[in-house]
């Protein structure tokens, strides 16, 4: 079975996050690291080659040079090969934009199942998955809890606020999961000696057929006209409980018209 | 005035609350038309009538055991029936994850721009809708608009107060949709209903409760005070993780985001995984031993001490004053 794994590569959340003058992200001089969403994903691809055998998981990111520290992780910790699209062009581009080029990527490969994270863990949206399957024809199997893969058919279970579904889809298909889904495993020594002789393909928008208009800031159908920070919250009262800190809270709410 | 359209989320034709809400933001920048999918309109007109949708477009066809694919064609044989993505002023979805995967093929579908998780949306100065939504965890507020096609924007429940506005006799437009054989590709194969906790849905909630580790996995004193306040009970990852709570409770950045008037965090430290999901709450309480935890940084009062003596204590309180 071959399976596609699509990774991001992420600044750090603990960094103080910056915007450039152009309203993205300032990356210059912040730690990046593969998307612990992502984890899970590959996670999941590299138990399904193994109980399956006879598999490849091949990791694609679209990102700056230094996104190749993403697919290295992913390699580390098992996937066969990795695919980095890396050009200058793509900087600033939307979500739309990120499905299209990871779409034409995907196009390039040979795939039984495409797995994704459930969204990035620096902008959150989730809707690449959707958008994924909208370009590439397929159907869509988002936010698994688990999985199987048994005779050509996806099978998972994801869970609703009033129910827990089943739902199976035909392969190919790309699924996304969730942090529930397993236990991201740690790279071994062996696996980051290993990976360093894994290939790793870099492609350019030219390799791919897109043409540097479709992308980047200019072509994104959306714009952003101004970032604030949050003015930080004011520090609060906090007291120590002495034997009445219910009762203080409770007049404190009272005091707010909150009881 | 250009229609705006409104997918309505409801239960069998009740509606939510955050439909209400999405019917009041579209009138400040266009008119609101409401998108029905599934069975149940009877029960529901009244409440998009009330809310001030004077155009209801009903889709008759099963899309019901369909992902979200089958929504999003249905939207897009909506958008053609009003007289394609030109003639509208917008598209409203709610933004659940659901919500947010049927907008992002709907862009791809109509070449439109996408905006998702918006806390505000006011008509800009060309009367084209402009938006507000936090990033990176909440620490910063982006204010954005769509430049291409039809703006489609997702919108986070508590992001309006609902304001009638009443339509005596709305359109009716049925719109006919057959799913395509991708749409049904993926198919809903089980249902196991979730025993209902009878509390308040922790994404539209004015009032939470959370628990985190300090609980050791014992939620009585956080539902006890809950109830006292009318409040949904959410949870930490880490008391998720541990699983001492089911994971549709989880606040955090790959649980819930909300935002109340009023969230109580019990034996939460406050990682940044759990701020993501509350720190825009109006007003933040915490109760925690340790006097270092983070979250008291984001409290506007707080409680040094332990859950298990606090919460009882003024779980008492709240009754003793409501009588």
């Amino acid at each position: 079975m071959k399976i596609a794994v699509c990774v991001k590569y992420v600044p750090d959340a603990q960094a103080d996050p910056r915007f450039a003058a152009d309203h993205t992200t300032d990356r210059a001089g912040v730690e990046g690291h593969l998307s612990e969403l992502d984890e899970y994903a590959v996670e999941e691809a590299l138990k399904i080659s193994e109980a399956q055998g006879d598999s490849t998981v091949t990791v694609v990111t679209v990102g700056p040079g230094q996104a190749a520290d993403a697919v290295r992780k992913a390699l580390q910790m098992g996937a066969d090969a990795g695919v980095h699209v890396v050009d200058d062009a793509v900087h600033g581009s939307d979500a739309l934009a990120t499905s299209l080029v990871l779409a034409k990527a995907l196009g390039k490969l040979e795939y039984d199942l495409v797995l994704t994270g459930m969204a990035s863990t620096d902008g959150v949206m989730g809707v690449v998955p959707a958008m994924l399957a909208e370009r590439l024809g397929l159907p869509q199997v988002t936010y698994a809890g688990s999985l199987e893969v048994s005779g050509g058919t996806v099978r998972i279970q994801r869970e609703g606020d009033t129910s827990t579904e089943v739902v199976e889809a035909p392969l190919p298909a790309v699924v996304s999961v969730t942090d529930q889904i397993n236990d991201p495993r740690y790279p071994s020594f062996k696996g980051i000696m290993a990976a360093k002789k894994k290939p790793v393909q870099t492609w350019s928008l030219a390799d791919l057929g897109v043409a540097a208009d479709e992308v980047g800031a200019s072509a994104a159908w959306s714009v952003v006209d101004g970032i604030t920070a949050r003015p930080p919250r004011q520090a609060g009262e906090i007291v120590t409980d002495e034997g009445d800190g219910g009762q203080k809270l409770v007049a404190f709410l009272a005091g707010a018209k909150l009881v | 005035m250009s229609q705006i359209l409104v997918l309505v989320d409801h239960v069998e034709g009740s509606v939510r609350k955050t439909t209400t809400e999405l019917l009041t933001i579209a009138r400040r920048f266009g008119e609101p038309a409401a998108v029905f999918i599934g069975p149940g309109y009877d029960q529901a007109a009244s409440t998009l009538a009330e809310f001030g949708a004077t155009t209801v477009y009903q889709v008759d066809g099963v899309v019901d055991d369909y992902l979200v694919l089958a929504k999003a064609e249905a939207l897009a044989a909506v958008v053609e029936a009003a007289g394609g993505a030109g003639a509208l002023g917008g598209i409203l979805i709610t933004s659940t994850p659901e919500g947010k995967e049927i907008a992002g093929r709907l862009a791809v579908k109509l070449s439109s721009g996408i905006i998702t998780d918006a806390v505000d949306v006011q008509a800009g100065p060309d009367g084209a809708p402009t938006t507000r939504q936090g990033v990176f965890a909440g620490s910063f507020v982006v204010t954005a608009r769509v430049t291409k096609g039809v703006p489609i924007i997702t919108v986070k429940p508590n992001s309006a107060a609902p304001e009638p506005s009443p339509v005596t006799a709305p359109t009716v437009t049925p719109v006919p949709v057959t799913p395509s054989s991708l749409a049904t590709a993926s198919k809903i194969v089980e249902r196991r209903p979730k025993a209902k906790s009878g509390r308040p849905d922790l994404s539209e909630a004015a009032y939470i409760v959370s628990g985190g580790r300090g609980t050791n996995g014992d939620f009585t004193a956080v539902e006890a005070f809950a109830d006292a306040l009318g409040a949904a009970v959410g949870a930490s990852r880490a008391a998720v993780d541990a699983g001492w709570y089911p994971h549709s409770t989880q606040v955090g950045q790959t649980g819930k985001q909300v935002s109340p008037q009023l969230y109580v965090a019990a034996g939460i430290s406050g990682a940044i995984q759990h701020r993501a999901g509350m720190q825009t709450s109006k007003t933040i309480v915490a109760v925690n031993k340790d006097r270092e935890a983070p979250i008291f940084e984001l409290a506007d009062f707080g409680v040094v001490g332990d859950l298990f003596a606090v919460l009882p204590q003024a779980t008492e309180e709240v009754l003793k004053r409501k009588g």
